[in-house]
């Protein structure tokens, strides 16, 4: 536990929650009449409120994206590699603000907090929400804080998707767009990883049809599975190879069914400490949301088309051996915006690491984000 | 600001202001940054040294990274720019007779340099010498060369013809990129660098 906290560090942040009641239409038809978005900020608003970036979480992310909830605390957010003074999302000149999703469960309204109309924990109830609903509610977050158009909206994988969601449904709410190892839709392969994740965590006997909040158990098994299996698909097959090879715990194989190759145990300890940490039915709604998307399904497959309206600067980046997100996906991103005569750049960044690459500080990655974040720095009033 | 490099102030002065222009290998954007800057054109660089996409963000230049021998045409569709440039990059490409095809595919006109393999230091160096020629313009030896794909200005212009690409303007500089009389007189002897700017039959 660091007793002084890293001086490339955010430091010391407090989660703060906004309550919304005017209700929110989502895309299955149906309604929130009020919810709550937990929240982080860091760095200062400037006067003119330009500095502002708004950061998109991905499928098991959250607000907590940077910095330390105490002094304890083991580990920093999620996103510490890219976010802090000196970091290419630098706090020194951005006001940088990260939400929890609505159907998360970090504190924002979602299934593990009461549904008004019964008092119990919404479960299975709460709705299946979409990119775009994040997208909106995010839009009245902004509004809360006053931001009327972000410096930059950003955001990996999942959190790539809703950015290109926010420059499609609110072109001129953001000046850049950074969309991280991303894709424009999921293909069959990653449709069908998602169905093995919800079947894994729907077939647990603990799982209750999602009510198991009221039995006092938690879909431990199926959650643990689900996770492994996602684990192994945001790796690489060298990445993996590297890191555990054949390697195995105890020196010897034992002809049993415990832990034996290291890989397996490293798997297991990912998949417990996900149960403590995450919430099967939000695990299942993230998968839903990142299934529907596709801005181009209503332009007849066109993403040209879905995406000519834009307004802001693109920065698009990928990584060589993401497998899940792969850079071709990104290349479909970068053509569209191209198609549109759209000012983009685009990186396709060397690394082994496979579809985790992207909360990985990899030199070439930081310096290029780092120069275009540095671009927009300059484009603020000093 | 440092002075650009005549070949591209060539270049420069070739392209109509306004224009579109697409530059393939575009190394750390400063043909483009210029272009933006003084004759106020949009495009985009293709490049695929990581160091030179970060010049290129830094600069402002819209860059995307890609490998050219892979092509262009996923990218772009056809006739989508005035202009596509492609400056000492020709002689390193893998399919540079497809890569020409797609640059008057993508764009209205082509506008390339390359070092002059028919140089007459290059030919002693040959011819007398018995070894590859080196110089300022070809300073790699033979096993560590980029350049897999070296011509002369006479080689370029027959394989022009057979391509049905018209040539409409030549130029060639020596290795400090000067515009030379001598050049001008005997270009496949005396010229070091050449400098086309060439459309479709």
């Amino acid at each position: 536990m660091p007793h002084s906290l890293p001086a490339d560090s955010v430091g010391l942040v407090t989660p703060q929650i906004a309550h919304f009641d005017t209700p929110l239409q989502l895309d299955c038809g149906r309604q929130l009449a009020a919810y709550d978005l937990v929240y982080e900020t860091y760095g200062t608003l400037n006067r003119d409120h330009s500095n502002a970036i708004l950061i998109c979480h991905a499928l098991s992310g959250d607000h907590h994206a940077a910095g330390y909830h105490s002094p304890e605390d083991r580990k920093p957010g999620w996103w510490e590699s890219a976010i802090g003074p000196g970091k290419p999302i630098d706090s020194e000149r951005f006001f940088i603000v990260c939400l929890n999703n609505l159907g998360g469960c970090k504190g924002s309204t979602g299934p593990n907090t009461p549904n008004p109309t019964s008092g119990k924990p919404w479960g299975p109830d709460f709705p299946i929400v979409t990119v775009r609903d994040w997208v909106e509610s995010q839009a009245r977050l902004a509004d809360r804080l006053g931001i009327t158009q972000w410096a930059a909206v950003i955001g990996g994988s999942l959190g790539g998707m809703q950015v290109l969601q926010w420059a499609i449904d609110f072109p001129a709410r953001l000046r850049h767009a950074v969309v991280i190892a991303a894709a424009p839709n999921l293909t069959a392969q990653n449709i069908a990883f998602n169905e093995v994740v919800r079947q894994a965590l729907r077939s647990d006997p603990d799982f209750h049809d999602g009510h198991y909040y009221e039995h006092q158990v938690v879909p431990s098994r199926g959650l643990k599975i689900a996770r492994m299996l996602g684990h192994i698909t945001y790796l690489s097959d060298d990445a993996m190879r590297a890191k555990f090879g054949r390697e195995l715990r105890e020196g010897k194989i034992n002809f049993g069914f415990d832990v034996e190759f290291q890989v397996e145990s490293y798997l297991r300890y990912q998949g417990e400490s996900f149960v403590e940490r995450f919430d099967a039915n939000t695990y299942l709604l993230m998968t839903k949301a990142l299934d529907y998307f596709d801005p181009a399904s209503a332009y007849s497959g066109d993403l040209s088309a879905a995406l000519a309206g834009v307004e802001a600067s693109f920065f698009v980046a990928s990584f060589t051996s993401d497998w899940r997100f792969a850079p071709q996906r990104s290349r479909e991103i970068v053509k569209a915006l191209l198609d549109g005569d759209k000012t983009v750049s685009y990186a396709e960044i060397e690394a082994n690491h496979g579809h985790d690459a992207f909360l990985i500080p990899i030199p070439h990655y930081m310096a290029v984000f780092g120069s275009y974040m540095r671009r927009i720095a300059a484009e603020l009033p000093q | 600001m440092n002075v650009l490099r005549p070949d591209l102030a060539i270049i420069s002065e070739w392209i109509t202001p306004g224009s579109r222009v697409l530059d393939l290998g575009c190394g750390d954007g400063t043909l483009l940054a210029h272009l933006k800057r003084e004759r106020d054109v949009d495009g985009y660089g293709l490049e695929i040294a990581p160091g030179n996409i970060v010049s290129c963000i830094e600069q402002g230049v819209n860059v995307i990274q890609t490998d050219l021998d892979a092509g262009i045409n996923d990218f772009f569709d056809e006739a989508s720019f005035d202009y596509v440039v492609m400056t000492q990059t020709l002689q390193a490409m893998s399919y540079p007779e497809q890569l020409l095809k797609e640059m008057l595919r993508v764009g209205r006109e082509g506008i390339v340099t390359f070092p002059n393999f028919g140089h007459w230091r290059a030919r002693v160096q040959l011819a007398l010498g018995g070894h590859m020629p080196l110089s300022t313009a070809l300073p790699n030896q033979w096993y560590n060369t980029p350049n897999i794909h070296l011509c002369t200005l006479k080689d370029f212009e027959a394989l022009c013809a057979t391509l049905g690409i018209r040539i409409l303007q030549r130029r060639v500089v020596d290795h400090a990129h000067r515009y030379r009389l001598g050049g001008k007189l005997l270009p496949n002897l005396l010229g070091e660098i050449a400098i086309y700017r060439f459309i479709r039959e």
